[in-house]
């Protein structure tokens, strides 16, 4: 068995607006193995949630996806009619947001919710679908789930009705869910909360998540893998801990250094001068030169694409084999 | 002159969340207050940033419209340098609102869109009188759109021509420009991105050493308090449960909160710290625990905790309140 589950080749993802084409995704590629966690992280703006969107198939028009394949368990998937896509949707790939008040309807029971996603997706009846609902709140660590699945959203608190979504979630005991910044809007005491659910439950159940975020406290935290998004294109992408410790592109190093943490003694933070360029108004190469303190005139013309680099890819000039001779 | 820039006393706000009268009367309810603030006290020097810092509920961001008198007090002091703030007296508190300013946590809801940048820096000046003409009041603008990394050009402009950045960079020029001793910051960088966060945390301390400027710093944020603060008090449930030099909170945090804090918060070192998952979430204010409040989710809990109320008791640089401390249990 190939052990690839999701794997996304030069993404392209374009909205027309009056002012002509905007390329919100820019040939964007990376894997997604069985089991595996992969972060995907930047800054507003860098296309961490269209990337995910995109994957599900909910790009709202006219925003549409140009370029690029993107195969699920080898089948793919970016080009499936809209019936299609929803067998797919839920079933196998599920989706956790930002904001739980949002993504729970606040007319309907959790039971009544959680009922119809299981019914749409295995064939069970109400009374094995009530069951189930029930356990999932139940490992989700909702206590005394039997009495509290009649209740309403509303009746929760915030990190309480995070952990109905990732139920919800992985109703159909789904083969990836992507979070979509699934603590952003909890606490700290109870993001480490949530954040420990979704990672013992998913590998529980053999489920890969990507998890999107700004906040690389969490990527450390919880993923195998992370990937650096800047501009709608890809930075970096490697193994958490290489990345962390160790950033090979300037952009990374740049945000790593401006994360004030708990350990460090330095009194500035490192600052990247400016700002992530408009998407309408992306400099020619590599995204990043502007603001980059060790670009070349190479980076100002040519545009770099991801290149392998030890156990990670990286975007960058300074990484290319010819480059590193040259330096030699 | 004293060293004690703002002095807070026994500071307490109580918000009444009753039915209305109707339903109370039917239903039978009494009526219901949620005590927001709870007996906060507390001293910033000048110069110095003194931060709070608690989850969401702890009040962090009551106290800060309390100390510049956005909401009258229920009870308690506020004294600033000196002088008692008195919300009612109008002419007294004019004298002394042109000496403090607040930075909102959202840039983007905190400058009318409307105005051009320049008017809304010099809004301040106006109101309180400090720059005459309108020759000075422009020249002033540019310095301190110069001050903030901004430049001369940007005065024309409208705010939804700035990224979040440097909005929040012109709410700072804002509250410059009647020249502050002391500046109420509320979140300032919640909504900015960390890169854009660092710039602006940057900018702040600059601002700080080069003008002398005293700083309440409001944050949910561990990490960037560390970064800001000299002294930090912790929130839960509208009470400080503890303060402590801003290196030794961090070191040698004392109250079971405040541990239990610091170690949610994500480890970006990768250490491989076993992170203890933290019990419970915040009681719903209205009806708090008995005794200590935190004593549900506490691990160090007794049977004293559940029912008498516990007074701060000295740490090394600080207090706590908590019995588990007082008793040296911990």
């Amino acid at each position: 068995m190939d052990d690839v589950l999701l794997s996304v080749r030069d993404l392209v993802v374009q909205f027309p607006t009056r002012g002509g084409i905007l390329t919100a995704l820019d040939g964007i590629s990376f894997d997604i193995k069985r089991g595996e966690v992969l972060g995907v992280v930047g800054e507003s703006g860098a296309g961490k949630s269209m990337t995910g969107a995109a994957i599900i198939g909910l790009i709202e028009p006219p925003g549409r996806i140009a370029g690029g394949q993107i195969h699920l368990d080898g089948e793919r998937i970016d080009n499936l009619s809209m019936d299609d896509m929803r067998a797919v949707r839920g079933k196998r790939i599920a989706m956790v947001f930002q904001d739980p008040l949002t993504s729970l309807n606040p007319l309907f029971t959790i039971a009544e919710q959680l009922v119809e996603t299981i019914q749409t997706h295995l064939n069970v009846s109400a009374k094995e679908a009530r069951d189930r609902a029930i356990a999932l709140l139940d490992d989700v660590g909702i206590p005394a789930a039997s009495r509290r699945i009649d209740d309403y959203p509303h009746q929760f608190s915030g990190g309480m009705r995070q952990r109905v979504v990732i139920a919800l979630a992985l109703a159909a005991e789904p083969d990836l869910v992507i979070a979509d910044e699934p603590t952003t809007a909890l606490d700290v005491s109870v993001q480490a909360q949530i954040i420990d659910v979704l990672k013992r439950l998913c590998s529980e159940r053999g489920a890969s998540v990507m998890l999107i975020t700004h906040d690389m406290g969490v990527i450390a935290e919880t993923a195998d893998r992370v990937a650096v998004l800047y501009a709608g294109r890809l930075a970096e992408i490697g193994p958490v801990r290489d990345v962390i410790k160790d950033a090979l592109h300037p952009y990374t190093h740049g945000l790593m250094g401006s994360i004030p943490t708990l350990a460090q003694e330095d009194d500035r933070l490192v600052q990247i001068p400016g700002a992530m360029p408009r998407l309408t108004d992306i400099p020619d190469g590599c995204a990043f030169n502007p603001r980059c303190d060790r670009v070349f005139d190479r980076c100002r013309v040519e545009r770099p694409d991801p290149m392998p680099h030890g156990t990670r890819q990286v975007a960058c000039w300074l990484y290319d084999e010819q480059q590193i001779k040259a330096a030699e | 002159m004293s060293d004690v820039l703002l002095e807070v006393k026994n500071l307490t706000r109580t918000f009444d969340v009753s039915l209305p009268w109707l339903n109370r009367v039917i239903e039978r309810e009494d009526r219901q207050f949620l005590r927001a603030v709870d007996n906060v006290s507390f001293q910033i020097r000048r110069g110095e940033t003194f931060a709070l810092v608690g989850e969401s509920g702890s009040g962090k961001s009551t106290i800060a419209k309390m100390v510049v008198g956005l909401l009258p007090a229920s009870d308690g002091q506020i004294l600033f340098d000196g002088q008692a703030m008195d919300v009612n007296s109008s002419a007294a508190m004019t004298q002394l609102r042109s000496r403090f300013q607040m930075i909102f946590q959202s840039p983007f809801a905190s400058l009318n869109p409307r105005w051009r940048v320049r008017d809304v820096i010099a809004e301040p000046m106006k109101a309180f009188g400090t720059v005459d003409g309108k020759a000075a009041i422009d020249k002033r603008v540019d310095e301190l759109l110069d001050l903030v990394g901004l430049g001369a050009s940007d005065a024309g402009k409208f705010p939804h021509e700035f990224s979040g950045g440097q909005r929040q960079r012109i709410a700072i020029a804002r509250a410059l420009s009647s020249n502050p001793e002391f500046i109420v910051c509320d979140e300032p960088t919640s909504a900015l991105d960390v890169s854009v966060q660092a710039q602006i945390l940057n900018l702040m301390r600059d601002l700080q050493d080069e003008l002398g400027l005293t700083y309440l710093f409001i944050s949910h944020d561990l990490s960037v308090v560390r970064h800001m603060a000299n002294r930090i008090g912790v929130l839960y449930l509208g009470a400080l449960v503890e303060t402590a030099d801003g290196k030794e909170l961090f070191k040698a945090p004392r109250h079971p909160y405040t541990r239990m804090l610091l170690e949610a918060v994500p480890d970006l070192e990768m250490t491989g710290k076993e992170q203890s998952v933290v019990k419970g979430e915040i009681p719903n204010p209205i009806n708090p625990p008995s005794g200590c409040t935190f004593h549900p989710r506490c691990q160090y809990v007794a049977e004293r905790c559940r029912n008498d109320i516990p007074v701060p008791v000295p740490t090394p640089t600080g207090e706590a309140k908590c019995f588990a401390v007082e008793e040296g249990r911990i």
